[in-house]
Protein backbone atom coordinates (compact mmCIF):
# COMPACT_ATOMS: atom_id res chain seq x y z
CA UNK A 1 0.00 0.00 0.00
CA UNK A 2 1.13 3.52 -0.71
CA UNK A 3 2.37 5.08 2.56
CA UNK A 4 1.40 8.65 1.72
CA UNK A 5 -1.54 8.19 -0.60
CA UNK A 6 -3.47 5.74 1.56
CA UNK A 7 -7.02 4.92 0.56
CA UNK A 8 -8.35 7.09 3.37
CA UNK A 9 -6.39 10.12 2.11
CA UNK A 10 -7.44 9.58 -1.50
CA UNK A 11 -11.05 9.06 -0.42
CA UNK A 12 -11.09 12.40 1.42
CA UNK A 13 -9.35 14.09 -1.53
CA UNK A 14 -11.83 12.81 -4.10
CA UNK A 15 -14.91 13.23 -1.93
CA UNK A 16 -14.03 15.73 0.78
CA UNK A 17 -16.42 15.92 3.73
CA UNK A 18 -18.10 19.21 4.58
CA UNK A 19 -17.25 20.63 1.17
CA UNK A 20 -19.09 23.69 -0.10
CA UNK A 21 -20.36 26.93 1.29
CA UNK A 22 -22.79 27.13 4.25
CA UNK A 23 -25.93 29.12 3.50
CA UNK A 24 -25.60 30.98 6.76
CA UNK A 25 -22.49 31.26 8.85
CA UNK A 26 -21.09 33.35 11.68
CA UNK A 27 -17.39 32.94 10.99
CA UNK A 28 -15.52 32.59 7.74
CA UNK A 29 -11.93 32.94 6.68
CA UNK A 30 -9.96 32.45 3.51
CA UNK A 31 -6.25 32.00 3.23
CA UNK A 32 -3.75 30.64 0.79
CA UNK A 33 -0.40 29.05 0.75
CA UNK A 34 1.77 31.73 -0.84
CA UNK A 35 4.35 29.20 -2.02
CA UNK A 36 2.01 27.04 -4.03
CA UNK A 37 -1.17 29.09 -4.48
CA UNK A 38 -3.46 26.56 -2.76
CA UNK A 39 -6.52 28.28 -1.30
CA UNK A 40 -9.06 27.29 1.31
CA UNK A 41 -12.12 29.10 2.57
CA UNK A 42 -13.82 27.88 5.74
CA UNK A 43 -17.37 28.68 6.97
CA UNK A 44 -18.55 28.13 10.54
CA UNK A 45 -22.04 28.49 12.05
CA UNK A 46 -22.18 28.79 15.83
CA UNK A 47 -25.00 27.72 18.15
CA UNK A 48 -26.48 29.80 21.03
CA UNK A 49 -23.68 28.74 23.34
CA UNK A 50 -21.05 29.85 20.81
CA UNK A 51 -20.03 26.35 19.91
CA UNK A 52 -19.49 25.13 16.35
CA UNK A 53 -22.86 23.93 15.03
CA UNK A 54 -21.87 23.44 11.42
CA UNK A 55 -18.70 23.82 9.40
CA UNK A 56 -17.77 23.64 5.73
CA UNK A 57 -14.89 24.53 3.45
CA UNK A 58 -14.16 25.10 -0.20
CA UNK A 59 -11.04 25.74 -2.23
CA UNK A 60 -8.48 24.03 -4.35
CA UNK A 61 -5.58 22.04 -3.07
CA UNK A 62 -3.55 18.89 -3.27
CA UNK A 63 -4.52 15.50 -1.84
CA UNK A 64 -2.78 16.25 1.46
CA UNK A 65 -4.27 19.69 2.11
CA UNK A 66 -7.76 18.67 0.99
CA UNK A 67 -7.78 15.45 3.03
CA UNK A 68 -6.39 17.24 6.09
CA UNK A 69 -9.13 19.86 6.05
CA UNK A 70 -11.79 17.27 5.30
CA UNK A 71 -10.69 15.24 8.33
CA UNK A 72 -10.31 18.32 10.52
CA UNK A 73 -13.75 19.71 9.74
CA UNK A 74 -15.27 16.36 10.76
CA UNK A 75 -14.01 16.99 14.29
CA UNK A 76 -15.03 20.58 14.92
CA UNK A 77 -18.74 20.43 15.79
CA UNK A 78 -19.27 21.21 19.48
CA UNK A 79 -15.97 22.98 19.97
CA UNK A 80 -15.90 26.53 21.32
CA UNK A 81 -14.17 29.34 19.53
CA UNK A 82 -11.43 29.25 22.11
CA UNK A 83 -10.97 25.52 21.57
CA UNK A 84 -10.49 26.16 17.86
CA UNK A 85 -7.73 28.62 18.61
CA UNK A 86 -6.01 26.14 20.89
CA UNK A 87 -5.93 23.22 18.43
CA UNK A 88 -2.34 22.06 18.15
CA UNK A 89 -0.72 21.18 14.83
CA UNK A 90 -0.27 17.59 15.99
CA UNK A 91 -4.07 17.29 16.14
CA UNK A 92 -4.24 17.46 12.34
CA UNK A 93 -1.16 15.31 11.84
CA UNK A 94 -2.70 12.59 14.03
CA UNK A 95 -5.95 12.76 12.08
CA UNK A 96 -3.97 12.27 8.87
CA UNK A 97 -2.06 9.40 10.44
CA UNK A 98 0.74 9.48 7.87
CA UNK A 99 4.28 10.79 7.94
CA UNK A 100 4.36 14.31 6.56
CA UNK A 101 7.67 15.51 5.18
CA UNK A 102 8.94 19.02 5.84
CA UNK A 103 8.01 20.13 2.32
CA UNK A 104 4.42 18.89 2.64
CA UNK A 105 3.87 20.26 6.17
CA UNK A 106 2.39 23.49 4.84
CA UNK A 107 -0.11 21.46 2.80
CA UNK A 108 -1.16 19.45 5.84
CA UNK A 109 -1.65 22.52 8.03
CA UNK A 110 -3.39 24.94 5.64
CA UNK A 111 -6.86 23.95 6.89
CA UNK A 112 -5.91 24.42 10.53
CA UNK A 113 -4.47 27.83 9.69
CA UNK A 114 -7.74 28.85 8.05
CA UNK A 115 -9.90 27.46 10.88
CA UNK A 116 -7.85 29.41 13.42
CA UNK A 117 -8.14 32.50 11.23
CA UNK A 118 -11.94 32.08 11.30
CA UNK A 119 -11.91 31.73 15.10
CA UNK A 120 -9.74 34.77 15.44
CA UNK A 121 -11.32 36.89 12.72
CA UNK A 122 -7.89 37.67 11.29
CA UNK A 123 -4.85 35.74 10.08
CA UNK A 124 -3.59 33.49 12.85
CA UNK A 125 -0.11 34.21 14.08
CA UNK A 126 1.50 31.38 12.22
CA UNK A 127 5.02 30.13 11.86
CA UNK A 128 5.70 28.90 8.36
CA UNK A 129 6.64 25.51 9.56
CA UNK A 130 8.37 23.38 7.00
CA UNK A 131 9.28 26.25 4.71
CA UNK A 132 12.78 26.33 6.07
CA UNK A 133 13.06 22.59 5.82
CA UNK A 134 14.02 20.29 8.62
CA UNK A 135 17.65 20.82 9.65
CA UNK A 136 17.96 17.26 10.97
CA UNK A 137 16.96 15.96 7.54
CA UNK A 138 19.43 18.25 5.81
CA UNK A 139 22.22 16.88 7.98
CA UNK A 140 21.32 13.34 7.00
CA UNK A 141 21.70 13.96 3.26
CA UNK B 1 8.08 23.34 -37.70
CA UNK B 2 10.30 20.96 -39.71
CA UNK B 3 13.91 20.91 -38.54
CA UNK B 4 16.10 22.19 -41.34
CA UNK B 5 19.59 20.77 -41.56
CA UNK B 6 21.05 24.00 -42.88
CA UNK B 7 19.93 26.17 -39.95
CA UNK B 8 20.24 23.71 -37.04
CA UNK B 9 23.90 23.42 -36.08
CA UNK B 10 24.96 20.34 -34.12
CA UNK B 11 26.55 20.40 -30.66
CA UNK B 12 30.33 19.91 -30.81
CA UNK B 13 30.17 17.03 -28.32
CA UNK B 14 27.88 14.05 -27.91
CA UNK B 15 25.08 14.06 -25.36
CA UNK B 16 26.95 11.39 -23.36
CA UNK B 17 30.05 13.59 -23.27
CA UNK B 18 28.05 16.63 -22.17
CA UNK B 19 26.30 14.64 -19.43
CA UNK B 20 29.65 13.37 -18.18
CA UNK B 21 30.66 16.98 -17.53
CA UNK B 22 27.96 17.29 -14.84
CA UNK B 23 28.92 15.39 -11.67
CA UNK B 24 25.44 15.63 -10.14
CA UNK B 25 23.85 13.77 -13.06
CA UNK B 26 25.56 10.60 -11.77
CA UNK B 27 23.51 10.81 -8.57
CA UNK B 28 20.67 8.56 -7.60
CA UNK B 29 17.43 9.81 -6.07
CA UNK B 30 15.16 7.33 -4.31
CA UNK B 31 17.14 4.47 -5.79
CA UNK B 32 16.76 5.67 -9.38
CA UNK B 33 19.17 7.65 -11.55
CA UNK B 34 18.36 11.34 -11.23
CA UNK B 35 16.27 12.69 -14.14
CA UNK B 36 16.62 16.40 -13.55
CA UNK B 37 13.79 18.25 -15.28
CA UNK B 38 13.66 21.33 -13.05
CA UNK B 39 16.11 23.38 -15.09
CA UNK B 40 13.73 26.32 -15.31
CA UNK B 41 14.26 26.77 -11.56
CA UNK B 42 18.01 26.31 -11.69
CA UNK B 43 20.35 24.40 -13.99
CA UNK B 44 23.05 21.99 -12.84
CA UNK B 45 26.71 23.02 -13.07
CA UNK B 46 29.46 21.54 -15.23
CA UNK B 47 32.65 20.49 -13.46
CA UNK B 48 34.58 23.27 -15.20
CA UNK B 49 32.45 25.88 -13.43
CA UNK B 50 32.65 24.14 -10.05
CA UNK B 51 36.44 23.96 -10.42
CA UNK B 52 36.75 27.60 -11.39
CA UNK B 53 34.96 28.61 -8.17
CA UNK B 54 37.17 26.28 -6.16
CA UNK B 55 40.30 27.64 -7.87
CA UNK B 56 39.30 31.21 -7.12
CA UNK B 57 38.68 30.50 -3.44
CA UNK B 58 41.90 28.50 -3.08
CA UNK B 59 44.33 30.73 -4.94
CA UNK B 60 43.04 34.21 -5.81
CA UNK B 61 40.55 35.24 -3.15
CA UNK B 62 40.68 38.94 -2.20
CA UNK B 63 38.35 41.91 -2.46
CA UNK B 64 38.36 43.75 -5.76
CA UNK B 65 39.35 47.34 -6.63
CA UNK B 66 41.61 49.60 -4.59
CA UNK B 67 43.74 46.81 -3.13
CA UNK B 68 47.41 47.28 -3.87
CA UNK B 69 48.54 43.79 -3.26
CA UNK B 70 48.96 40.83 -5.55
CA UNK B 71 45.84 38.88 -4.60
CA UNK B 72 43.61 41.94 -4.91
CA UNK B 73 45.08 42.73 -8.30
CA UNK B 74 44.48 39.14 -9.42
CA UNK B 75 40.92 39.14 -8.10
CA UNK B 76 40.23 42.50 -9.79
CA UNK B 77 41.64 41.29 -13.08
CA UNK B 78 39.52 38.13 -12.90
CA UNK B 79 36.38 40.05 -11.93
CA UNK B 80 36.77 42.68 -14.65
CA UNK B 81 37.84 39.98 -17.10
CA UNK B 82 34.59 38.17 -16.29
CA UNK B 83 32.67 41.33 -17.12
CA UNK B 84 34.45 41.50 -20.47
CA UNK B 85 33.55 37.87 -21.22
CA UNK B 86 29.89 38.41 -20.33
CA UNK B 87 29.73 41.69 -22.26
CA UNK B 88 31.10 39.98 -25.37
CA UNK B 89 28.52 37.20 -24.97
CA UNK B 90 25.77 39.84 -24.95
CA UNK B 91 27.24 41.92 -27.78
CA UNK B 92 27.52 44.75 -25.27
CA UNK B 93 30.09 47.19 -23.95
CA UNK B 94 31.60 46.42 -20.53
CA UNK B 95 30.12 49.68 -19.20
CA UNK B 96 26.67 48.37 -20.18
CA UNK B 97 27.19 45.12 -18.26
CA UNK B 98 26.21 45.52 -14.59
CA UNK B 99 26.74 42.69 -12.12
CA UNK B 100 23.86 42.31 -9.67
CA UNK B 101 22.54 39.44 -7.51
CA UNK B 102 19.99 37.95 -9.90
CA UNK B 103 17.54 38.84 -12.67
CA UNK B 104 15.07 40.06 -10.05
CA UNK B 105 17.54 42.62 -8.76
CA UNK B 106 18.39 43.66 -12.33
CA UNK B 107 14.72 44.50 -12.99
CA UNK B 108 14.36 46.21 -9.62
CA UNK B 109 17.37 48.34 -10.49
CA UNK B 110 15.60 49.57 -13.62
CA UNK B 111 12.30 50.08 -11.78
CA UNK B 112 13.79 52.05 -8.92
CA UNK B 113 16.45 53.97 -10.82
CA UNK B 114 14.92 54.60 -14.24
CA UNK B 115 11.31 54.24 -13.12
CA UNK B 116 11.44 56.64 -10.22
CA UNK B 117 13.15 59.32 -12.30
CA UNK B 118 11.11 58.91 -15.46
CA UNK B 119 7.59 57.87 -14.52
CA UNK B 120 4.96 60.41 -13.54
CA UNK B 121 1.27 60.52 -12.71
CA UNK B 122 -0.78 59.01 -15.53
CA UNK B 123 2.12 57.34 -17.33
CA UNK B 124 1.53 53.79 -18.53
CA UNK B 125 3.61 50.60 -18.35
CA UNK B 126 2.76 47.57 -20.49
CA UNK B 127 3.30 44.12 -18.95
CA UNK B 128 2.27 40.79 -20.44
CA UNK B 129 0.04 38.08 -18.99
CA UNK B 130 2.94 35.62 -19.12
CA UNK B 131 5.33 37.60 -16.90
CA UNK B 132 7.09 36.10 -13.90
CA UNK B 133 6.47 37.99 -10.65
CA UNK B 134 9.97 39.43 -10.96
CA UNK B 135 8.82 41.45 -13.99
CA UNK B 136 5.50 42.41 -12.37
CA UNK B 137 6.06 43.27 -8.73
CA UNK B 138 8.78 45.96 -9.19
CA UNK B 139 6.55 47.71 -11.76
CA UNK B 140 3.51 47.46 -9.50
CA UNK B 141 5.53 49.03 -6.69
CA UNK B 142 6.98 51.88 -8.72
CA UNK B 143 3.66 52.47 -10.50
CA UNK B 144 1.92 52.82 -7.13
CA UNK B 145 4.57 55.22 -5.96
CA UNK B 146 4.52 57.39 -9.09
CA UNK B 147 0.82 57.20 -9.91
CA UNK B 148 1.46 55.30 -13.13
CA UNK B 149 -0.88 52.64 -14.56
CA UNK B 150 -0.20 49.06 -15.66
CA UNK B 151 -1.64 47.56 -18.85
CA UNK B 152 -1.58 43.81 -19.50
CA UNK B 153 -0.88 42.52 -23.00
CA UNK B 154 -2.85 39.28 -23.39
CA UNK B 155 -1.76 35.90 -24.67
CA UNK B 156 -3.64 33.99 -27.34
CA UNK B 157 -5.20 30.52 -27.01
CA UNK B 158 -1.88 28.81 -27.82
CA UNK B 159 0.05 30.81 -25.24
CA UNK B 160 1.77 33.25 -27.58
CA UNK B 161 1.77 36.97 -26.97
CA UNK B 162 -1.09 38.63 -28.87
CA UNK B 163 0.85 41.19 -30.90
CA UNK B 164 -2.30 42.83 -32.28
CA UNK B 165 -3.54 43.50 -28.77
CA UNK B 166 -0.06 44.71 -27.82
CA UNK B 167 -0.14 47.17 -30.74
CA UNK B 168 -3.45 48.52 -29.43
CA UNK B 169 -1.99 49.04 -25.96
CA UNK B 170 0.99 50.81 -27.52
CA UNK B 171 -1.43 53.34 -29.04
CA UNK B 172 -2.04 54.55 -25.49
CA UNK B 173 1.53 55.84 -25.45
CA UNK B 174 3.19 53.85 -22.66
CA UNK B 175 6.64 54.81 -21.43
CA UNK B 176 7.76 51.21 -21.04
CA UNK B 177 7.10 47.67 -22.26
CA UNK B 178 8.15 44.83 -19.90
CA UNK B 179 8.28 41.38 -21.44
CA UNK B 180 9.84 37.97 -20.86
CA UNK B 181 12.02 36.65 -23.68
CA UNK B 182 11.02 33.05 -22.84
CA UNK B 183 8.01 32.28 -20.62
CA UNK B 184 8.95 30.24 -17.54
CA UNK B 185 5.58 28.48 -17.67
CA UNK B 186 4.58 28.24 -21.33
CA UNK B 187 8.00 27.88 -22.93
CA UNK B 188 6.95 30.52 -25.48
CA UNK B 189 9.86 32.33 -27.12
CA UNK B 190 8.69 35.88 -27.68
CA UNK B 191 9.83 37.76 -30.82
CA UNK B 192 11.81 40.35 -28.88
CA UNK B 193 13.32 42.16 -31.88
CA UNK B 194 9.84 42.70 -33.31
CA UNK B 195 8.37 43.75 -29.96
CA UNK B 196 11.28 46.15 -29.44
CA UNK B 197 10.62 47.75 -32.84
CA UNK B 198 6.94 48.11 -32.00
CA UNK B 199 7.75 49.62 -28.60
CA UNK B 200 10.33 52.03 -30.01
CA UNK B 201 7.98 53.13 -32.80
CA UNK B 202 5.48 53.99 -30.09
CA UNK B 203 8.11 55.93 -28.15
CA UNK B 204 8.46 53.36 -25.36
CA UNK B 205 11.53 51.62 -23.96
CA UNK B 206 11.64 47.85 -23.55
CA UNK B 207 12.76 45.86 -20.49
CA UNK B 208 13.34 42.18 -21.22
CA UNK B 209 13.35 39.46 -18.57
CA UNK B 210 15.86 37.03 -20.06
CA UNK B 211 16.08 34.69 -17.05
CA UNK B 212 14.83 31.70 -19.05
CA UNK B 213 16.33 32.79 -22.37
CA UNK B 214 19.90 33.02 -21.04
CA UNK B 215 20.58 29.27 -21.13
CA UNK B 216 18.54 28.72 -24.30
CA UNK B 217 19.22 31.38 -26.93
CA UNK B 218 22.06 33.38 -28.44
CA UNK B 219 21.72 36.89 -27.03
CA UNK B 220 22.89 39.86 -29.04
CA UNK B 221 21.66 43.08 -27.49
CA UNK B 222 21.89 45.33 -30.58
CA UNK B 223 20.16 42.68 -32.69
CA UNK B 224 17.37 42.24 -30.12
CA UNK B 225 17.00 45.99 -29.70
CA UNK B 226 16.60 45.69 -25.92
CA UNK B 227 17.01 48.83 -23.84
CA UNK B 228 17.36 46.78 -20.67
CA UNK B 229 17.89 43.01 -20.45
CA UNK B 230 18.17 40.88 -17.31
CA UNK B 231 19.81 37.46 -16.97
CA UNK B 232 20.75 35.27 -14.02
CA UNK B 233 23.84 33.06 -13.90
CA UNK B 234 22.40 30.06 -12.06
CA UNK B 235 19.81 29.27 -14.73
CA UNK B 236 22.66 29.35 -17.30
CA UNK B 237 24.62 26.49 -15.64
CA UNK B 238 26.53 29.03 -13.50
CA UNK B 239 26.65 29.95 -9.80
CA UNK B 240 23.78 31.37 -7.75
CA UNK B 241 24.06 34.90 -6.40
CA UNK B 242 24.93 36.62 -9.66
CA UNK B 243 22.74 38.31 -12.24
CA UNK B 244 23.53 40.70 -15.03
CA UNK B 245 21.71 43.80 -16.13
CA UNK B 246 22.41 45.01 -19.63
CA UNK B 247 21.37 48.63 -20.16
CA UNK B 248 22.04 50.92 -23.10
CA UNK B 249 24.82 53.24 -22.09
CA UNK B 250 23.04 56.50 -22.78
CA UNK B 251 20.22 55.37 -20.49
CA UNK B 252 22.48 54.10 -17.68
CA UNK B 253 24.53 57.31 -17.86
CA UNK B 254 21.47 59.40 -17.06
CA UNK B 255 20.11 57.14 -14.31
CA UNK B 256 20.73 57.67 -10.59
CA UNK B 257 22.32 54.85 -8.57
CA UNK B 258 20.12 52.14 -7.06
CA UNK B 259 22.17 50.68 -4.20
CA UNK B 260 24.23 53.25 -2.29
CA UNK B 261 27.45 52.32 -0.52
CA UNK B 262 31.07 51.51 -1.15
CA UNK B 263 32.55 51.38 -4.66
CA UNK B 264 29.74 53.27 -6.40
CA UNK B 265 30.92 56.79 -5.57
CA UNK B 266 33.40 59.19 -7.08
CA UNK B 267 33.68 61.31 -3.95
CA UNK B 268 31.80 61.55 -0.67
CA UNK B 269 31.76 64.92 1.04
CA UNK B 270 29.48 65.85 3.91
CA UNK B 271 27.21 67.91 1.69
CA UNK B 272 27.80 66.42 -1.73
CA UNK B 273 28.25 62.93 -3.08
CA UNK B 274 29.14 62.28 -6.70
CA UNK B 275 28.81 58.97 -8.48
CA UNK B 276 31.38 56.66 -9.97
CA UNK B 277 31.42 56.06 -13.72
CA UNK B 278 29.75 53.02 -15.30
CA UNK B 279 29.58 50.21 -14.45
CA UNK B 280 30.69 50.90 -10.84
CA UNK B 281 27.86 53.42 -10.32
CA UNK B 282 25.44 50.49 -10.08
CA UNK B 283 27.61 48.10 -8.08
CA UNK B 284 27.48 49.33 -4.48
CA UNK B 285 29.18 47.09 -1.92
CA UNK B 286 31.42 44.08 -2.38
CA UNK B 287 30.17 42.27 -5.47
CA UNK B 288 29.81 38.48 -5.92
CA UNK B 289 33.42 38.10 -7.07
CA UNK B 290 33.93 34.35 -7.20
CA UNK B 291 30.47 33.98 -8.74
CA UNK B 292 31.37 36.41 -11.53
CA UNK B 293 34.59 34.50 -12.19
CA UNK B 294 32.66 31.22 -12.20
CA UNK B 295 30.05 32.71 -14.51
CA UNK B 296 32.71 33.77 -17.01
CA UNK B 297 33.81 30.13 -17.14
CA UNK B 298 30.15 29.16 -17.65
CA UNK B 299 29.77 31.60 -20.53
CA UNK B 300 32.93 30.27 -22.20
CA UNK B 301 31.52 26.76 -21.82
CA UNK B 302 28.17 27.80 -23.30
CA UNK B 303 29.81 29.67 -26.17
CA UNK B 304 31.89 26.59 -26.97
CA UNK B 305 28.69 24.54 -27.24
CA UNK B 306 27.15 27.35 -29.25
CA UNK B 307 23.73 28.64 -28.26
CA UNK B 308 22.34 28.12 -31.75
CA UNK B 309 23.11 24.41 -31.32
CA UNK B 310 21.77 24.41 -27.74
CA UNK B 311 18.54 26.00 -29.00
CA UNK B 312 18.16 23.48 -31.83
CA UNK B 313 18.75 20.60 -29.39
CA UNK B 314 16.15 21.90 -26.96
CA UNK B 315 13.57 22.56 -29.68
CA UNK B 316 13.94 18.90 -30.63
CA UNK B 317 13.67 17.86 -26.96
CA UNK B 318 10.56 20.03 -26.53
CA UNK B 319 8.98 18.27 -29.51
CA UNK B 320 9.62 14.90 -27.87
CA UNK B 321 8.25 16.12 -24.53
CA UNK B 322 5.05 17.45 -26.10
CA UNK B 323 4.53 14.30 -28.14
CA UNK B 324 5.09 11.88 -25.25
CA UNK B 325 3.13 13.90 -22.69
CA UNK B 326 0.28 14.29 -25.15
CA UNK B 327 -0.26 10.53 -24.94
CA UNK B 328 -0.93 10.53 -21.19
CA UNK B 329 -4.70 10.27 -20.54
CA UNK B 330 -6.22 13.28 -18.80
CA UNK B 331 -3.17 15.46 -19.37
CA UNK B 332 -3.72 19.06 -20.43
CA UNK B 333 -0.70 20.80 -21.95
CA UNK B 334 -0.12 24.55 -21.83
CA UNK B 335 1.87 26.65 -24.29
CA UNK B 336 2.49 26.64 -28.04
CA UNK B 337 2.99 23.50 -30.15
CA UNK B 338 6.48 22.29 -31.02
CA UNK B 339 8.54 24.65 -33.14
CA UNK B 340 11.43 27.06 -32.98
CA UNK B 341 9.41 29.43 -30.77
CA UNK B 342 8.78 26.72 -28.19
CA UNK B 343 11.50 26.14 -25.60
CA UNK B 344 11.82 22.90 -23.62
CA UNK B 345 9.62 24.17 -20.79
CA UNK B 346 6.40 22.19 -20.58
CA UNK B 347 3.68 22.88 -18.03
CA UNK B 348 0.71 20.60 -17.70
CA UNK B 349 -2.24 19.62 -15.57
CA UNK B 350 -3.10 15.99 -14.88
CA UNK B 351 -6.84 15.60 -14.37
CA UNK B 352 -7.77 14.51 -10.87
CA UNK B 353 -4.29 14.91 -9.37
CA UNK B 354 -2.92 18.13 -7.91
CA UNK B 355 0.48 19.26 -9.18
CA UNK B 356 2.04 18.74 -5.73
CA UNK B 357 0.99 15.13 -5.68
CA UNK B 358 2.22 14.62 -9.25
CA UNK B 359 5.60 16.03 -8.25
CA UNK B 360 5.75 13.90 -5.10
CA UNK B 361 5.13 10.70 -7.06
CA UNK B 362 7.59 11.65 -9.83
CA UNK B 363 10.24 12.18 -7.15
CA UNK B 364 9.85 8.55 -6.15
CA UNK B 365 10.93 7.74 -9.70
CA UNK B 366 13.97 10.01 -9.38
CA UNK B 367 12.32 12.56 -11.68
CA UNK B 368 12.66 16.18 -10.49
CA UNK B 369 10.01 18.64 -11.72
CA UNK B 370 8.40 21.74 -10.24
CA UNK B 371 4.84 22.15 -9.03
CA UNK B 372 2.95 25.30 -8.17
CA UNK B 373 2.18 28.71 -9.62
CA UNK B 374 5.75 29.22 -10.83
CA UNK B 375 5.71 32.83 -9.62
CA UNK B 376 3.27 33.65 -12.41
CA UNK B 377 -0.10 34.01 -10.68
CA UNK B 378 -1.69 36.35 -13.26
CA UNK B 379 -0.86 33.72 -15.90
CA UNK B 380 -2.32 30.92 -13.72
CA UNK B 381 -5.51 33.00 -13.45
CA UNK B 382 -5.56 33.49 -17.24
CA UNK B 383 -5.14 29.73 -17.76
CA UNK B 384 -7.79 28.99 -15.14
CA UNK B 385 -5.59 26.79 -12.96
CA UNK B 386 -4.31 27.11 -9.40
CA UNK B 387 -1.07 25.30 -10.13
CA UNK B 388 0.64 23.30 -12.84
CA UNK B 389 3.38 20.73 -12.98
CA UNK B 390 6.35 21.92 -15.02
CA UNK B 391 9.04 19.81 -16.63
CA UNK B 392 11.85 21.98 -17.92
CA UNK B 393 14.65 20.54 -20.01
CA UNK B 394 18.25 21.52 -20.55
CA UNK B 395 20.99 20.67 -23.01
CA UNK B 396 21.87 17.49 -21.05
CA UNK B 397 18.42 15.89 -20.91
CA UNK B 398 17.72 12.69 -22.83
CA UNK B 399 14.67 11.19 -24.46
CA UNK B 400 15.02 8.35 -21.95
CA UNK B 401 14.48 10.83 -19.10
CA UNK B 402 11.32 12.12 -20.76
CA UNK B 403 10.11 8.54 -21.07
CA UNK B 404 10.70 8.08 -17.33
CA UNK B 405 8.70 11.26 -16.68
CA UNK B 406 5.82 9.76 -18.66
CA UNK B 407 6.12 6.43 -16.80
CA UNK B 408 5.96 8.35 -13.52
CA UNK B 409 2.79 10.10 -14.66
CA UNK B 410 1.16 6.78 -15.46
CA UNK B 411 2.15 5.62 -11.97
CA UNK B 412 0.59 8.75 -10.44
CA UNK B 413 -2.65 7.90 -12.21
CA UNK B 414 -2.47 4.37 -10.82
CA UNK B 415 -1.87 5.64 -7.26
CA UNK B 416 -4.90 7.89 -7.57
CA UNK B 417 -7.00 5.07 -8.96
CA UNK B 418 -7.30 6.65 -12.38
CA UNK B 419 -5.27 4.35 -14.58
Amino acid sequence: MDELYRDQILEHYKRPHNFGRLESFDLEFEDSNPFCGDEQHVFIRLDESDRVAEVSFEGQGCAISTAATSLLTDELVGKTRQELLELPKDYVLELLGIDISATRMKCALLGLKVVKGAGLGKPADWEDEGEQGDPSQAAAV
Amino acid sequence: MEPTATTAPALPRSLEEIRAEFPILAREVNGRPLAYLDNGATAQKPLRVIESLDRFWRTHNANVHRGVHTLSEEATALYEGARQTVAAHLGADRRETIFVRNATEAINLVAYSWGRSNLAEGDRIVLTEMEHHSNIVPWYQVARERGAALDWAPIDAEGRLDLTALAELLERGPKLVCVAHVSNVLGTVNPIAEIARMAHDAGALIVVDGAQAGPKLPLDMPELGADFYAITAHKMYGPTGLGVLFGRRELLDEMPPFIGGGSMIRKVERDLITWAALPAKFEGGTPPIAEAVGFAETVRWLDELGLDAVHATEVELAGHMLERLGDVPGLRLFGPPAGSDRGAIVSFELEGIHAHDVSEILDRHGVAVRAGHHCAQPLMERLGVAATTRASGAVYNTHGEIDRLVEGLHDARRVFGLG
